[in-house]
């Protein structure tokens, strides 16, 4: 349902995404590793069409992200890395408001906003304001709104970011029931949620993919471990941020 | 659709970020002070409001219109609320749209509130109502210009102290080129030529004309012009920034 092409994404003379190709499908949770510049956050930011593409192609569920970005944008939830949210609104009125932005009315937007909180445990903080939440609270509105619209494609940008161990557990959980009939791309640092969550793993270096498998093939590769391959594949040196 | 539910949630912020409050109240005690000083209220028996009370008009509104959408663009990239915006089913047009629509309303409500001078007027006089109202009509353009304006600008940075500099900055240069006494100085030394570009480049005589009751095409079509060419500007920046 992700299909990525050739993707090449160049900031001036730097090149942060070169030549990527991969491929989710229905049913899949793909992980996304890589060293801090490697290119994770700004590859996604390509795929959901909030980045325009220097070459290569996207498609989600069939549509081109480049041809027909709105089409495409409705089949996508999507969490950005810094879980941005408009301080000034309630996490109930937010919900509300990008409900009614992904095309959601009346009765309809009401259920999927009490799913939505539901899921990611935000019944106690419904009604309070957006700039005194904590930060995993934060991380949870925000991936809340991802899911409104029951997306038919995932991309998380480091979901468990700033949770709480049980709210990490419970967040993996979810991935993976909701990966069951849904794609889904999600980055992090975490190598155990690879085994967790993932049905397949690849990891980012520089740009490049540099190793690409399920989570059992990638820890034979390293040798037993999964933190050995991914000292072995990526550069020890993170190119200058 | 999308329009109005930017719009809607963009008016709401903005009057719990009590932006709209300190809008309407410094607005609308500023404006009716100033005709009842300096704008000499009482002793032109000046039923049409036009110098008493609009003629002041651009001059708060250069300053206090950018200061209302200063945050328009800045905030959004600061936050990283651009990132969800960008990555919803809605083109950057309808959000470009809500929020300048958005900001235009705050200032009707400040414009409207200012009905007190209207009554008066109507009770000391005989006035023509009809002059007066094209004067807000005028006074309601030369702020929606001024809004555009910060609009772009605040599109190019994420510091907002930076975005309503520079938005004050061209405002004021609008508002000062087309102004009296600006232009009476040109006149004794420039060329006429020069004289009529100032103060057909200027908001004032457009703005005077409104206020006299004369809304002339040309002056539509000014206004009209710079707050396209501003929105059309906006989402240009807004794309480029993402290349
Ligand atoms: N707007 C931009 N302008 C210039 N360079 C950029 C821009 N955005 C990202 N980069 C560069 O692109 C590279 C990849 O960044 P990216 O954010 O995708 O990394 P990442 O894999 O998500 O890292 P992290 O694990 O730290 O989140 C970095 O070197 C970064 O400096
Ligand atoms: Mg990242």
């Amino acid at each position: 349902m992700i299909e990525v092409k050739d993707l090449k994404k160049q900031f001036g003379q730097k090149v942060a995404v070169d030549n990527l190709s991969f491929s989710v499908k229905k049913g899949e949770v793909l992980g996304f590793l890589g060293p801090n510049g490697a290119g994770k956050s700004t590859t996604m930011r390509m795929v959901t069409g909030f980045l325009p593409v220097t070459a290569g192609e996207i498609e989600i569920c069939g549509i081109s992200m480049i041809g027909s970005p709105t089409e495409a944008k409705r089949k996508i939830g999507y969490l950005p890395e810094s879980a941005p949210l408009y301080n000034d609104m309630t996490v109930r009125g937010f919900l509300r408001f990008c409900a009614s932005m992904q095309g959601l009315k009346g009765a309809a937007r009401a259920t999927a906003v009490d799913e939505a909180i539901e899921t990611c445990f935000l019944e106690s903080v419904a009604s309070q304001s957006i700039d005194t939440l904590s930060k995993g609270y934060r991380h949870r509105t925000c991936l809340a709104q991802s899911l409104l619209h029951n997306p038919e494609v995932l991309v998380l940008d480091e979901p468990t970011d700033g949770l709480d161990p049980n709210q990490k557990s419970e967040v993996r959980k979810l991935i993976k029931r909701l990966g069951e009939d849904r794609a889904i791309l999600f980055s992090t640092h975490i190598l155990e949620e690879v085994s967790a969550a993932c049905t397949r793993a690849v990891i980012v270096d520089q740009g490049n993919i540099v190793a690409d498998g399920t989570p059992d093939e990638l820890e034979k590769q390293g040798g037993g471990s999964l933190s050995e391959l991914f000292r072995k594949v990526t550069s020890q040196e993170s190119p200058a941020a | 659709m999308n329009t109005w539910t930017i719009f809607k949630r963009e008016l709401t912020s903005y009057f719990t970020q009590l932006t709209a409050y300190a809008v309407i109240v410094i607005f609308g005690l500023l404006s009716v002070g100033l005709a009842f000083t300096f704008g000499s209220f009482w002793r032109y028996e000046d039923a049409s409001l036009s110098y008493s009370f609009f003629w002041w008009h651009p001059l708060l509104l250069m300053i206090l219109a950018p200061a209302v959408t200063m945050r328009l663009w800045s905030d959004e990239h600061r936050t990283g609320t651009i990132e969800l915006l960008g990555t919803m089913p809605v083109s950057m047009g309808s959000a470009i749209l809500g929020k300048f629509f958005a900001s235009a309303f705050v200032w009707l409500i400040a414009l409207a509130l200012t009905f007190p001078i209207v009554v008066s007027v109507n009770w000391l006089g005989d006035p023509d109502n009809w002059t007066i109202f094209s004067g807000y009509l005028g006074s309601f353009i030369v702020c929606c210009t001024f809004l555009a304006i910060s609009s772009l600008v605040s599109a190019f940075t994420r510091d907002q102290v930076v975005a309503l500099i520079v938005s004050v900055a061209i405002c004021f240069i609008l508002t000062f080129c087309g102004i009296d006494p600006v232009i009476n100085e040109v006149r004794r030394s420039g060329s006429a030529e020069t004289v009529n570009l100032l103060s057909t480049l200027g908001v004032y005589s457009h703005f005077l004309d409104a206020t006299r009751g004369l809304i002339r095409l040309p002056s539509l079509i000014y206004f009209i012009g710079l707050i396209s060419v501003c929105l059309v500007g906006t989402n240009l920046v807004l794309k480029s920034q993402r290349a």
